[in-house]
């Protein structure tokens, strides 16, 4: 058949394992370059924490934009998850995950400052309660 | 499966290859190695949304001091720096250790998990005097419900950390006593993708917690 090639890459691969043809070095070049991105985006991370440079009130988005970048090295080099066929339930998986933490993180911040938006301050509160 | 195709060449118009992908459903189980490395990497992810109660309290409670120092008065941003190295070089290492069992080179293996070893304790090292010196000067766990927030985070990880050295410490004792077995190799796969995920973590701790925390 045509599709032949595709059947046999459809075949699943365990989270972690990598499919290369090359040898050790291509791998190993994965690594490194994997290293490479994850080194560059630290140090820019770093870097936008402690400079004057850039628009004050932009930098903890920043941050979280170059840690989300980094996050994603680090799952394709390092943990080898792909796009691939052969990668769909390790995606799947990882997607149902980045949705229960998204809904944690963003539905407790939210939550939370509403809450203390429309909370008395508390300087009020305690002259209440005398 | 041929003769069906060339007997109704549009029984399948939108190219869904039904009948190849009933051809691998019938290869039968998945293999030992993808079982096991896929429930592990469920218990990872169900490990990260455990993580994100915590930075979901931290974030919360960032701003919570009770008059006592906040992260931009504690914080030493040169040591995360020197954790944050340490545990990126441990995750590469660690990587080069998973190639060297692939390949069934013991020394490789010995040589770069013993590296992965040496970086993580220096990372727990680092962190601990952290801690150590953050208590010493009276902003311990209890001093406030930021602190409390930060040591419990920063210390789940270390905590993590310091079950991924002896976990690494096993692996290299069983390879050492009885080789790249398959069952071996299956553990030292979930070890590296325990090892990458806490780096996974730290990236999201030392910009969360570190780098934003110290600016507000």
């Amino acid at each position: 058949m045509s599709n032949g090639h595709d059947t046999e890459n459809s075949i699943d691969l365990a989270p972690g394992d990598e499919h290369v043809e090359g040898g050790v070095g291509l791998r190993v070049l994965g690594y490194l370059t994997g290293l490479a991105l994850a080194i560059l985006l630290t140090a820019t991370s770093f870097f936008v924490a402690g400079t004057d440079l850039v628009w004050q009130p932009s930098i903890p988005v920043a941050l979280i934009v170059l840690a989300i970048a980094q996050m994603g090295v680090h799952l394709v080099f390092f943990l080898h998850i792909t796009t691939g066929p052969d990668n769909t339930n390790n995606v799947l998986a990882l997607a149902f995950g980045v949705l229960i933490v998204l809904l944690v993180i963003g539905g407790s911040v939210w939550i939370m400052a509403n809450l203390n938006h429309n909370m008395m301050p508390m300087d009020q509160i305690m002259q209440m309660q005398r | 499966m041929v003769d069906a195709t060339i007997a109704y060449p549009h029984s399948d118009p939108h190219h869904l290859r039904g009948m190849e992908a009933l051809g691998i459903a019938h290869s039968g189980p998945a293999s030992k190695r993808i079982a096991t490395g896929y429930g592990f990497w469920i218990f990872i992810l169900s490990d990260m949304v455990m993580f994100s109660a915590f930075f979901a309290t931290y974030a919360v409670l960032l701003g919570q001091t009770a008059g006592g120092p906040s992260g931009r008065e504690l914080f030493d941003l040169r040591n995360v720096a020197i954790e944050t190295a340490f545990l990126l070089a441990s995750s590469f290492t660690c990587g080069l250790a998973s190639i060297a069992a692939d390949t069934r080179s013991t020394i490789w293996f010995q040589l770069g998990l013993a590296v992965t070893c040496v970086f993580g304790l220096g990372f727990l090292t680092i962190e601990g005097r952290e801690f150590a010196s953050l208590v010493a000067r009276g902003a311990g766990p209890t001093r406030s419900a930021f602190l409390s927030a930060f040591f419990t985070l920063v210390g789940c990880h270390g905590l993590h950390v310091s079950a991924g050295i002896l976990w690494l410490l096993t692996m290299m004792a069983q390879v050492f006593a009885k080789g790249f077995r398959p069952d071996i190799l299956r553990r030292i796969l979930c070890f590296a993708l325990f090892w990458h995920a806490l780096d996974i973590i730290w990236i999201a701790v030392f910009t969360v917690v570190y780098l934003i925390g110290s600016a507000a």
